[in-house]
């Protein structure tokens, strides 16, 4: 089944009335068994485009495909969303702390889920509950599901809310910067747990602004900026040779590993483009050291094999 | 047990505190003098010394506070300075039954009320409906409530008393569940949901604004990604979430009706409850009968608050816990 296209998103635009374009023409395939990670810095319209896949996005003007499994979401009445969330495609969120209703036990609304989206009786549902927290590594799950959220640590709500996410076989998991809110020790445990998950269960589209958490455990990434997907490709590929000016910055920004400190880490220079000062060409023109005429026409995605990038100087 | 006991002792300064600054300002007021009312019209200025000594009255003002707290809690034989021989606490338990009655009914129309209206407001958000709720709201909070009883007295009492709708309404007055549940009934639906109409008018509004607040939230974004349903996004996620601050109102707001807030419907709709006894102290300035009223509210306010609190606890588990597992 690997290497059947999944979710393909393309050309997806959305228009909030005050915030203006935040959605620029994202394209993206997440397709079987793949972990694609979705990097961008803030503002840029990853979890955005996360929640247009569950059709959560805010209100606005909403255009683009969106075909899941040869089905197009943007067909989808309000009674086929409710199917889908939660069964077909899953969402994590950044902080396990204040996604969960604070006033009920952990167990009780991992069983909503499950008894929203199957027949399963109360007592059946709560097996699975127990059996799916032990599964996402969680000690004495039986007491953990008595348990409120606030009595957990951070790390266990966060494998909690995998084991929700998980609940109902779901065959794309959404991971919306899943370990931001962690310790680093824990953060790498969730990243694993994540891995493994893309590798058996279901595919992953995992959010998030970290390049190292993409190295770590994507298979696949998709670069972000100003709500334009501007690269994508096998992470080894990008990582190592990134074709688009800003994929190139944005890893030069982060400290190397061995050899001396630098000084200063280098910076892009400028700030992302406001709705008022949103470039027509090239989203990326103003602030990129190697601009040329040619970027005042919106590039399209070019390059070779699966890893491709929406720059001129792409051959 | 620890908290009971603070709670106790916290109980025991209030209705203190209270009965001290009610005792203290009647003293204080000009024209209160027992002594002269006892004595009766046109009494001698000897004969009001003489009473003034039988009763006590020329004693220290803490003999006397300590006599009445001794009457009204120990003895429980206080009795009025008006009406004499009347036992004021056999007074106080008389009219208990009635205010109850009427306050829960009162309580079921309104939080019954500020549900449906509260949810149609946060469900409907801008539209038509919305708007009407809410003008609704406004008018129900600001109709004086007198007046409205008085306009539903004159309605069901009189003009349309013999058409269908309103030939069920007996007569005013209360009777006793005991008699007859029937006729309690009858006799406490229509001052009850006068009572009623301004609290869900500040209910709605109150939680119409939490169940907002509230779907705003992280854990109903949650809740929408697992693909609840609207009905149980709306009831046991928001409302869930947004219940608390109401309750807390509600709380103190029943608690003061219990103790004799409901005043203005006692008296309008000729009910012998807690507020009507106030009334008629507070007219005739009769220390004995305010102190027991007054008292008697204040221990419901303060239990009220315990009560809620507990609740608070039981529905909130994030409140107070660590105290008592150490």
């Amino acid at each position: 089944m690997t290497g059947e296209a999944l979710l393909s998103v393309s050309d997806l635009r959305l228009q909030h009335r005050q915030a203006g374009i935040l959605l620029d023409g994202v394209s993206l395939t997440v397709k079987r068994g793949q972990i694609l990670g979705v990097v961008g810095e803030s503002g840029s319209g990853k979890s955005l485009t996360g929640l247009s896949v569950l059709g959560l996005q805010p209100q606005g003007q909403l255009s683009g495909t969106l075909r899941f499994d040869g089905e197009d979401l943007t067909r989808f009445s309000s009674r086929d969303w409710r199917r889908f969330r939660g069964r077909r495609a899953a969402m994590i969120f950044q902080d396990p702390m204040t996604a969960f209703l604070p006033v009920r036990r952990i167990g009780p609304q991992i069983v909503e889920q499950i008894r929203v989206h199957t027949a399963l009786s109360h007592q059946a549902a709560r097996e699975r509950v127990v059996s799916l927290l032990g599964r996402m590594g969680v000690p004495s799950p039986e007491q953990t599901a008595q348990r409120f959220p606030h009595e957990l640590s951070g790390g266990l709500r966060q494998r909690a809310m995998i084991a929700m996410a998980l609940s109902c076989d779901p065959e794309l998991l959404i991971a919306d910067e899943p370990t931001t809110a962690l310790d680093v020790t824990v953060q790498t445990q969730i990243l694993t747990l994540l891995k493994e998950i893309g590798a058996r269960e279901a595919s992953v589209m995992l959010i998030t602004h970290d390049m190292g958490v993409v190295a770590q455990s994507c298979t696949d990434v998709a670069v972000l900026y100003a709500g334009v997907v501007i690269e994508t490709g096998p992470v080894a590929e990008v990582l190592q040779a990134p074709l688009h000016p800003y994929t190139k910055a944005l890893l030069r920004a982060i400290p190397p590993m061995t050899g001396s400190r630098p000084e200063r880490l280098p910076v892009i220079d400028g700030v992302p483009p406001s709705p008022d000062t949103r470039p027509v060409g090239c989203v990326f023109a103003p602030r990129c050291p190697q601009v040329t005429p040619d970027c005042a026409i919106r590039p399209p995605m070019r390059g070779e094999g699966a890893h491709r990038a929406a720059c001129v100087l792409v051959p | 047990m620890k908290g009971v006991a603070s709670r106790l002792g916290q109980m025991v300064l209030v209705l203190f505190g209270i009965s001290v600054l009610v005792f203290a300002v009647f003293f204080a007021t000009p024209g209160s003098d027992p002594s002269v009312r006892i004595a009766g019209r046109g009494a001698s200025p000897e004969v009001i010394e003489r009473v003034r000594h039988a009763y006590g009255f020329d004693r220290p003002l803490p003999m006397r506070y300590l006599t009445m707290m001794d009457h009204l809690f120990i003895s429980r034989n206080l009795t009025s300075y008006v009406n004499h021989g009347q036992n004021v606490v056999s007074e106080v338990f008389a009219a208990a039954p009635v205010t109850l009655s009427l306050v829960l009914w009162a309580a079921l129309f309104w939080v019954a009320g500020a549900l449906v209206f509260g949810l149609i407001g946060a469900a409907f958000q801008g539209e038509w409906i919305d708007r009407l709720v809410s003008l609704l709201a406004l008018i129900g909070l600001s109709i004086p409530v007198f007046w409205l009883g008085e306009m539903v007295n004159l309605v069901s009492e009189s003009r349309f008393h013999d058409s269908w709708l309103f030939s069920w309404v007996p007569p005013l007055g209360y009777v006793p569940f005991m008699t007859s549940p029937l006729g309690w009934a009858k006799a406490l639906i229509l001052p009850a949901m006068t009572l009623a109409v301004a609290f869900i008018g500040l209910y709605s509004r109150v939680l119409r604004t939490d169940l907002l607040t509230a779907m705003q939230d992280d854990a109903l974004r949650t809740a929408r990604a697992k693909g609840v349903g609207p009905w149980r996004l709306w009831f046991c996620h928001a409302l869930r979430l947004s219940g608390l601050s109401a309750l807390s109102l509600f709380g103190l707001d029943f608690a003061q009706l219990l103790g004799g807030g409901a005043l203005l419907i006692e008296v309008v709709f000729a009910l012998p409850g807690v507020g009507h006894l106030t009334y008629q102290g507070l007219s005739t300035l009769d220390l004995p009968l305010i102190m027991a009223t007054v008292l008697y509210a204040a221990f419901f306010v303060v239990i009220a608050n315990a009560l809620i609190d507990g609740l608070y606890r039981l529905l909130d588990p994030r409140m107070g816990r660590g105290s008592h597992d150490g």
